[in-house]
């Protein structure tokens, strides 16, 4: 036992026989098996662990799980770092390296600092002039102390499951197994999910009997009888993080952490999802410290962390204990220190008269019980070296003596049980003030079922009774039938009422005393909360953000009542008054990794592909994300960039013969004796009298007649339609026509398919397209006059049936094959072959971006975005009035605001120097000369701007107010840049303005 | 997370496979109203604290759009049914239209 000079010969769950190394701050010590990161710690003698977050101020350790506020270590080195881990929880292994995360904190700001540093710093800061901030940001940030992100890749592997279940108890101690055991009985289906390797909670350090056996052996029994069950599933280990709507939970297990990497080996940890029909939360209750004057010194500890690690872990954290207690429950660490062969120097109870049985019997120990007492202020420098002690007014808020000082090196407290709320408030639900707990206990809700310390039970026979009963109304709840079970005997000690006290006064005022911590993550005072509530912050809500009270990653899990007692009393009023804050998800800290599972990489979002995706990575395609597709942007040849690459596959696709993959464009199948009138209603055009085999433009509007989405609609059949509609809104449009057809209009018989995927899409475009296609189709005339611009035709392109439409998003000749999609690559790489010899190109989506805007096409989601009519987009041609039933968004292009003659119209512009390409949402002024001056009215907006290879110059889409009235001026966009644009406002079609291209 | 049941596919599901498609029961007014009238149907929609009548959509199953009326405190659902059904609008206490 070399080098632990603070280990006990004898107790605990550790195993003595094969001491084990590790590494902290880069001193080596020993271990042992068993140990988590803070007892080996303590073992060894270090007491200080972390220096403060705003005063460097030394710091150890306080608690002994979940609630620890101040050894965050950060464990591992590299890809494989993980900061922000409690010390309390991690567990020892041999080889662990661990690091203090605060290692580089504030220390050139010494405790005077405290006095410019108060309470409202960061939103005083704020207020000051912004450059003071700078300063302070690089000060703060440095010194934030929450350890550094991993550097690499993580190596490790991370799983995700989800689980449905009848019961989940959340906590495995007293009440949480016998829940466990009642409902396991009636045949639900259970999870028992617990934080620590081991389940039994507080029992594993405690000394006493149930059922006549020691606490110990009786949670082996009741672990061994649940492993019985096939549909129990135990997780230990594992924490439930996240409570969320209808009994939905997070539980994050931690496989592998307890060991070195395996580096995907093994999961180092699983998410579980797990929803469960009723919930029982038996998540415990966390100790609560007292506030007085130096605190925060290392070697002031929670009496139940005291008591922790001397019975589970063995070690006695100091020789001489000083105890100051506000109940009886804190006499346990008196006597388990006793116990362990140390000295008890003196127990200061703040209450007047406490003789309930454990007081008696720390008295019958011999124990110096100092009653109306408190510890004022615990004095040393870097560890605890006495306390003084004075005794108190019945209230406990005022001193009736001069503190006298009492020499000791370790100052356990205990104020009174906070019940573990955070889950149940998670999902909004308020905890409530127990003026009989002392303390917030959950409030109630549906599905949930409280058990144990949560509710603010203090005995364990309590809590094995509540849990039971909890145990066996959440199965009933599931649909379970449970039996009757006898009640649980324990020998532990009546406890008496407690004082409900959450600061011992100083001699000083509050503002002047040493400072007394209500948090000692964020290092927030007594004094600063006075502060918060002098200045006017009244509000729970309002002083927590105002001190930072409860923003560490530790949530507050010790400071928030006490800091919610200082508000009320400071404000005059009741606890319950107050209130608590909400807390959120997660519990404690939980992976990013464990958050992303295996979603991470190829897999972190899934992509589309055509069917001639790997046709066009072969041709080394650049690709354009276009929703989830994958999308050939252009096809680069060696040493071209993509202008150039762009302006090759413009000229080709005008002068000759190219082809894209149109497959992406979403596919409605429209079937139904009301089909046509399901569309005429829909369209701001008319479909009723469209041709079987003619196509039709159409623009959708929502019903506030903006502009949606459009596409070319086909009529396949009297009874069946084609609804094509832009690639990004597939899935809307397919939703917004159920939305009317369902909701609007259910007596319309009318059915819709999503087809995109069913069909693949070549367009086939240029002077040349008809000859090329003609080469490998045979059944269908491609004649102009037999198959005229919006036509349909059915027939065979390279032997495989096609639908071919000769439509045109690019103005030239076009003829769109579609095929199936399992026959499209043949199809495809049938019609390059037949194109070769005239030079037929791939072309991608920078193309056709440029191929249309040279026609004034728009693009929806482009050159709109939700605020455009047609009329402001100049598609009158589209919108037909005066149809039976009108159309979708008819009445709202009725509105007057609708009918401004400043609204934003599209225009064309033409840059008055024609190579320079205007910067898509380049601002349009009204009056470049009064720029100076920072003010200028906005006149518009530019929506698309290319370089047009076909008109050698650069051309733009725009949004101009009052637009069309407007052609033949002269604009202006200031860019960022600092240059200055002008451009003339033109007609938005640059070629071809009658259409005799693609009408060829 | 909600677990919802549609009404079509009488199996508990999770949110995840549905969508929020807006407040429910909203009368699409004769196109003849105010502008006023007109705007009031677009934009206003009614945000109680308490029980709220809403329609989902299956997206990810049957694809149909149903009712639900939900708890917008407490996140319970009170009551699922079919598009087009009216009486269950009476626990909200606002009269059929």
């Amino acid at each position: 036992m070399t080098g632990q000079p603070r280990r006990l010969p004898v107790g605990g769950r550790v195993d003595r026989t094969s001491p084990i190394s590790f590494t902290f701050d880069g001193r080596t010590y020993q271990g042992l098996r068993g140990d988590t990161l803070a007892s080996a710690l303590l073992a060894n003698g270090v007491y200080v662990v972390a220096r403060s977050f705003k005063f460097g101020r030394p710091r150890g350790v306080v608690g002994s799980g979940a609630e620890e506020p101040n050894a965050i270590v950060q464990l591992g080195t590299g890809a494989d770092a993980l900061p922000n881990q409690r010390a309390t929880q991690v567990e020892l292994y041999d080889g662990l390296v661990g690091a203090s995360s605060a290692a580089h904190g504030l220390r050139g700001l010494i405790d005077a600092a405290r006095r410019v540093l108060p309470a409202g710093f960061y939103y005083k800061m704020l207020m000051a002039p912004p450059i003071l901030w700078r300063f302070w940001e690089q000060v703060l940030r440095r010194g934030a102390g929450l350890g550094t992100v991993p550097q690499g890749a993580d190596p490790d592997r991370y799983d995700k499951l989800n689980r449905h279940c009848d019961v989940m108890v959340v906590g495995a101690g007293a009440a949480g197994l016998a829940a466990a055991l009642v409902a396991a009985r009636s045949g639900a289906r259970v999870v028992v999910a617990d934080e620590q390797d081991a389940f039994g909670g507080s029992l594993l350090a405690s000394a006493l009997h149930i059922d006549n056996r020691p606490a110990a052996e009786w949670v082996v029994d009741a672990v061994s009888e649940l492993r019985t069950f096939e549909d129990v599933v135990m997780l230990p280990r594992s924490t439930v993080v996240g409570l969320y709507d209808h009994n939905f939970l997070t539980v994050l297990e931690r496989c592998a952490d307890h060991g070195p990497s395996t580096s995907g080996a093994a999961a180092r940890e699983r998410l579980h999802r797990v929803r469960a029909k009723e919930v029982v939360l038996a998540a415990g209750a966390i100790e609560r410290p007292l506030v007085f004057a130096n605190n925060d010194l290392p070697g002031v500890m929670l009496a139940s962390a005291v008591s922790c690690y001397v019975n589970r872990y063995g070690v006695a954290p100091g020789e001489r204990l000083v105890l100051a207690t506000t109940n009886d429950a804190g006499y346990r660490t008196a006597l388990d220190w006793q116990r362990a062969g140390r000295e008890v120097v003196a127990v200061a109870d703040s209450r007047a008269d406490p003789s309930g049985a454990l007081p008696r019997a720390a008295r019958d120990a011999g124990i110096r019980v100092l009653r109306s007492h408190g510890v004022v202020e615990a004095v040393g420098h870097a560890h605890v070296r006495a306390a003084r002690v004075a005794s108190l007014n019945t209230a406990g808020d005022a001193l009736t003596s001069t503190a006298r000082r009492i020499n000791c090196d370790l100052i356990a407290c205990s104020g009174g049980w906070n019940p573990a709320v955070h889950l149940s408030s998670q999902t909004g639900t308020r905890p409530v003030w127990s003026d009989e707990a002392v303390g917030f206990v959950a409030g109630q809700r549906r599905g949930l079922h409280c058990a144990g310390a949560v509710t603010g039970a203090a005995t364990v026979a309590e809590c094995l009774g509540q849990g039971a009963a909890a145990g066996a109304s959440a199965a009933r709840a599931a649909g379970f039938a449970t039996d009757e079970t006898e009640p649980l005997a324990t020998d532990e000690a009546p406890l008496d009422a407690q004082q409900a006290l959450f600061v011992i006064p100083h001699s000083r005022r509050t503002s002047r005393a040493p400072p007394q911590f209500v948090d000692l993550q964020l290092d927030v005072t007594a004094a600063d909360i006075e502060l918060a509530a002098r200045e006017g912050y009244e509000s729970v809500e309002h002083a927590k953000r105002y001190t930072a009270l409860g923003f560490g990653t530790d949530q507050g899990k010790l400071g928030n009542v006490n800091g919610i007692a200082i508000l009320a009393s400071a404000l005059g009023r009741e606890i319950g008054e107050v209130g608590t804050t909400m807390f959120r998800p997660a519990y404690t800290p939980a992976t990013f990794g464990a958050i992303a599972g295996r979603d991470v990489g190829d897999l972190f979002d899934p992509e589309r592909h055509t069917p001639m995706h790997v046709w066009h990575e072969a041709q080394g395609a650049v690709w354009e994300d276009v929703g989830r597709w994958k999308r050939p942007r252009y096809y680069p040849k060696p040493g071209e960039d993509m202008d150039a690459a762009v302006a090759r596959e413009c000229i080709v696709a005008r002068t000759g013969v190219a082809m894209m993959d149109a497959s992406t464009l979403g596919k409605i199948d429209v079937q139904g004796p009301d089909a046509a009138r399901f569309l005429d209603r829909i369209y701001a055009g008319g479909f009723l009298r469209l041709g079987v085999g003619r196509c039709r433009y159409g623009v959708m509007l929502k019903d506030d007649g903006m502009i949606f989405d459009d596409g070319v609609t086909v009529r396949l059949d009297d009874e069946r339609y084609l609804v094509h509609t832009t690639t990004g809104n597939a899935e809307a449009v397919l939703a917004w026509l159920e939305l009317w057809r369902q909701t609007e209009w259910p007596d319309l018989d009318v059915y819709l398919t999503s087809v995109t995927d069913h069909w693949a899409t070549m367009a086939v475009v240029g002077p040349k397209a008809r000859e090329v296609l003609g080469r490998v189709c045979s059944d269908i005339d491609l004649g102009a006059d037999a198959f005229p611009f919006m036509a349909c035709r059915e027939g065979h392109v390279a032997g495989v049936r096609a639908r071919v439409l000769r439509i045109s998003f690019s103005g030239e000749l076009s003829f769109e094959v579609n095929v199936a999609a399992g026959q499209a690559v043949a199809v495809w790489e049938a019609l390059m072959a037949a194109g070769s010899a005239d030079g037929i190109t791939p072309y991608g989506t920078e193309t056709m971006h440029v191929l249309r805007a040279e026609k004034g096409y728009i693009i929806v989601g482009q050159d709109t975005d939700g605020s455009m009519t047609p009329h402001d987009m100049g598609l009158d041609w589209a919108v037909r009035h005066g149809k039976r039933h009108g159309f979708v968004g008819e009445r709202s292009l009725a509105l007057a605001d609708y009918q401004r003659a400043d609204r934003l119209q599209l225009v064309g512009l033409r840059t008055v120097e024609p190579a320079t390409v205007i910067p898509e949402g380049a601002q349009i002024v009204a009056d470049v000369y009064r720029m100076r001056s920072g003010r200028v009215p906005m006149r518009g907006f530019v929506t698309s701007g290319y370089y047009s290879a076909t008109l050698k110059r650069s051309i733009a889409l725009a949004m101009l107010k009052g637009g069309r009235g407007r052609l033949g001026e002269t604009v202006h966009c200031p860019l960022d840049n600092g240059n200055v644009l002008a451009a003339e406002v033109v007609d938005p079609v640059f070629y071809d303005p009658d259409g005799e291209r693609q009408n060829a | 997370m909600l677990l919802l049941q549609c009404p079509h596919c009488l199996e508990a599901r999770s949110e995840e496979e549905f969508d929020y498609a807006g407040e429910a029961h909203i009368q699409r007014p004769a196109t003849d109203v105010s502008d006023a009238e007109w705007a009031d149907y677009l934009y206003f929609r009614s945000n109680p604290q308490g029980r709220h009548c809403e329609m989902w959509v299956h997206t990810a199953g049957c694809r149909r759009y149903f009712n639900v009326v939900r708890d917008t405190v407490s996140y319970d659902v009170l009551a699922v049914y079919p598009i087009g059904e009216r009486e269950r609008e009476s626990l909200v206490g606002k009269p059929p239209p």
